[in-house]
């Protein structure tokens, strides 16, 4: 029952096959079965069950409200949860109890879905491994999978058992690992730079990033307010479909998401692609990127053309100055949104008294770790007055640049653009460690953080089997109405 | 007592200073001075910590100033996605609210309706007036 998707189970509730109560109990023992992930921080179980229950008693009266009515969820610690801590695996949020939801999280229980817990990721969302939170790194599921361990031909009970685990990419790697492990049917992330999509390509599930502007993000603790989003993980496209319809739409308490009407998302059963142009952008070949993503990468542009699409190279110049103007934007928003932490009024406060600038340091310096208290210094840097214009401004119109290059692709006739999300399949924890969070960010976020920047919808399928590959499928940019209509 | 145990605690802060100057290295270009990681840990309130910080900025300066390379010539900068949208006000109703006791609930230090701060106007002590005690 757990492995199936979020559609297939909510046929299951409403034919009364299994309950609500029953599937969330399964899921919670499910989740404590694999504590070792440490997916989860916090596991809400008596919330969890109580909406269970009231999902039950909606079923019996055949009063269901709609797909999503009895689903096992999980949402990243950076959303607002009413009621339940809320960390961002931060020692400075430690403790801290929002007094309301997400609008997203609230969207989501109003459809009845079960919150199961609040997800483990990197602090403040700050890096692309999942491996920097307070509360430690996120296992990725497939660690354990038979082809992993035959690959790495380790004994039944040797020492080293668990000394090779890979990590699930991030931010969102507890999100990517809940519902990888499928300890719930859907998850909440969130994308800046690729912080659902990267995790979700290496741990075989589907991240979706929505157009910026489409799906709310009041609630979500902010760290670049021009390109973050919430994201869907899931592991069929449908659902993330079905997810997307009930998180998308204008929020008054969002003055970003835009106000024109949309239609319920539908997706259609395309099962014919020869109308489809797809783009595969030449300067995203690197010499980085390992030869079993290159392979999976020209595997999907020749499904396409096989069953008729149109694939053609294209060009996007700027794509290797995105990363570092992407670098730039993000630690002068992130030095701009990490100044609300001061310990006055929530969160950690220490203990020093003499005033309030001697209080607001010692806090700060007790309550960011190292990669955060790093991007708030160099997001200072650039945005000195002797800095400013040449590196916050220049960045501003090198993110012009970029956008252009993907309203062109898309003016001249390509609907779809085909890259790969990571350059490489997700690697065991000891290796990732040997560089610091921002240089792992820098190479990890290489394909996707320009799409952030544009504000362009994109999409990591999922992959059966171990996988590496991505499709990141566009719509014009920044139109929603035509995002709605394919 | 306090004022001692507050001079104690930025010592250690901001101890490490001294001695502490970036050596122009081969990726960096020597700009993270004394100077600058003084004016940056004041303006962010957040303190580098240690020289591998300050080595770290230097590499994201390093990193940042590849954008040099790229012809921004009668480029406008782009502060939004949404740039040909407009911002939208709400109308001027009080909708919600009322959650006084909710918002107190998370601050550490709260008198009666009032989040409490300690004396504000007090700059933090530059690196060379670190004296150790003059008092005891």
């Amino acid at each position: 029952m757990l492995g199936r998707t979020l559609q297939e189970v909510s046929a299951a509730l409403k034919q009364g096959q299994i309950t609500p109560v029953e599937l969330c109990q399964k899921c919670l023992s499910l989740i404590k079965k694999t504590k070792f992930l440490n997916a989860y921080i916090t596991i809400s179980e008596e919330v969890a069950l109580k909406q269970a229950e009231e999902s039950e008693k909606r079923y019996k009266k055949g009063h269901s409200l709609g797909a999503l009515d009895g689903i096992p969820v999980a949402v990243k610690d950076n959303f607002s949860t009413s009621g339940i801590e809320t960390t961002c695996a931060s020692n400075m949020l430690k403790g801290y109890v929002p007094p309301y939801n997400a609008t997203v999280v609230q969207r989501l229980l109003d459809q009845g879905a079960v919150l199961m817990g609040k997800t483990n990721l990197d602090e403040f969302a700050m890096g692309s491994g999942s491996t920097d939170g307070v509360f430690g790194p996120v296992k990725n599921p497939w660690s354990y999978s038979k082809q992993y361990r035959e690959k790495r031909k380790q004994k039944p009970h040797g020492e080293n058992e668990d000394s090779n685990w890979l990590i699930t990419g991030g931010s969102s790697g507890g999100s990517a690992a809940a519902v990888s492990a499928f300890t719930c049917f859907a998850a909440l992330g969130s994308d800046t730079g690729g912080s659902t999509r990267n995790p979700a390509a290496h741990c075989g599930i589907v991240g979706f990033k929505p157009s910026y502007g489409l799906v709310s993000r009041h609630g979500l603790i902010p760290l670049v307010n021009s390109m973050d989003v919430p994201g869907i993980l899931t592991r069929c496209v449908d659902d993330a479909a079905t997810v997307l319809g009930v998180l998308a739409g204008h929020d008054p308490k969002d003055s970003t998401t835009i106000q024109d009407p949309g239609k319920p998302f539908m997706l259609s059963s395309l099962t014919d692609v020869s109308k489809l142009c797809i783009g595969i952008p030449k300067e995203y070949l690197v010499p980085e990127l390992s030869s079993e993503v290159r392979s999976f990468w020209s595997k999907a542009a020749n499904l396409f053309e096989s069953e008729g699409a149109k694939v053609i190279e294209v060009s996007l110049p700027h794509t290797s100055y995105s990363i570092v103007c992407y670098h730039v934007l993000c630690t002068s928003e992130v030095a701009s949104n990490m100044a609300r932490f001061d310990g006055l009024e929530y969160g950690h406060r220490c203990d020093i008294d003499v005033s309030t600038e001697a209080m607001y340091a010692a806090t700060r310096r007790e309550g960011f770790n190292d990669v955060v208290r790093g991007r708030i210094l160099a997001g200072n840097f650039f945005l000195l007055k002797e800095n400013y214009a040449n590196y916050f401004i220049k960045a501003q119109k090198v993110r012009r640049l970029i956008a252009n290059d993907f309203v062109n692709v898309f003016n001249s006739g390509v609907d779809v653009l085909l890259t790969p999300t990571t350059l490489s399949e997700a690697v065991p924890y000891l290796e990732f460690i040997k560089e610091d969070n921002r240089t792992r960010s820098a190479q990890d976020d290489i394909f996707t953080q320009a799409v952030n920047m544009a504000g362009l919808p994109a999409r990591q399928p999922e992959q059966p089997g171990r996988q590496v590959v991505e499709h990141v499928v566009e719509t014009v940019p920044g139109d929603v109405k035509n995002a709605q209509k394919q | 007592m306090w004022a001692r145990a507050v001079l104690l605690g930025h010592r250690s802060w901001m101890g490490w200073h001294r001695g502490f100057t970036s050596k122009t290295d081969p990726q960096g270009s020597g700009r993270v001075t004394a100077e600058v990681i003084e004016h940056l840990e004041r303006l962010a309130l957040v303190d580098f910590g240690s020289q591998e910080a300050v080595a770290r900025l230097e590499k994201a300066i390093a990193f940042a100033d590849r954008l040099r390379a790229v012809d921004t010539e009668g480029v406008e900068p782009m502060e939004s996605v949404l740039e040909d949208r407009c911002l939208y006000l709400r109308s001027d109703n009080v909708v919600e609210g009322n959650c006084v006791e909710e918002l107190l609930q998370n601050a550490h230090r709260v008198v009666e309706e009032y989040f409490v701060a300690p004396p504000g106007n007090i700059s933090l002590p530059k690196q060379d007036e670190q004296q150790p005690f003059s008092h005891n």
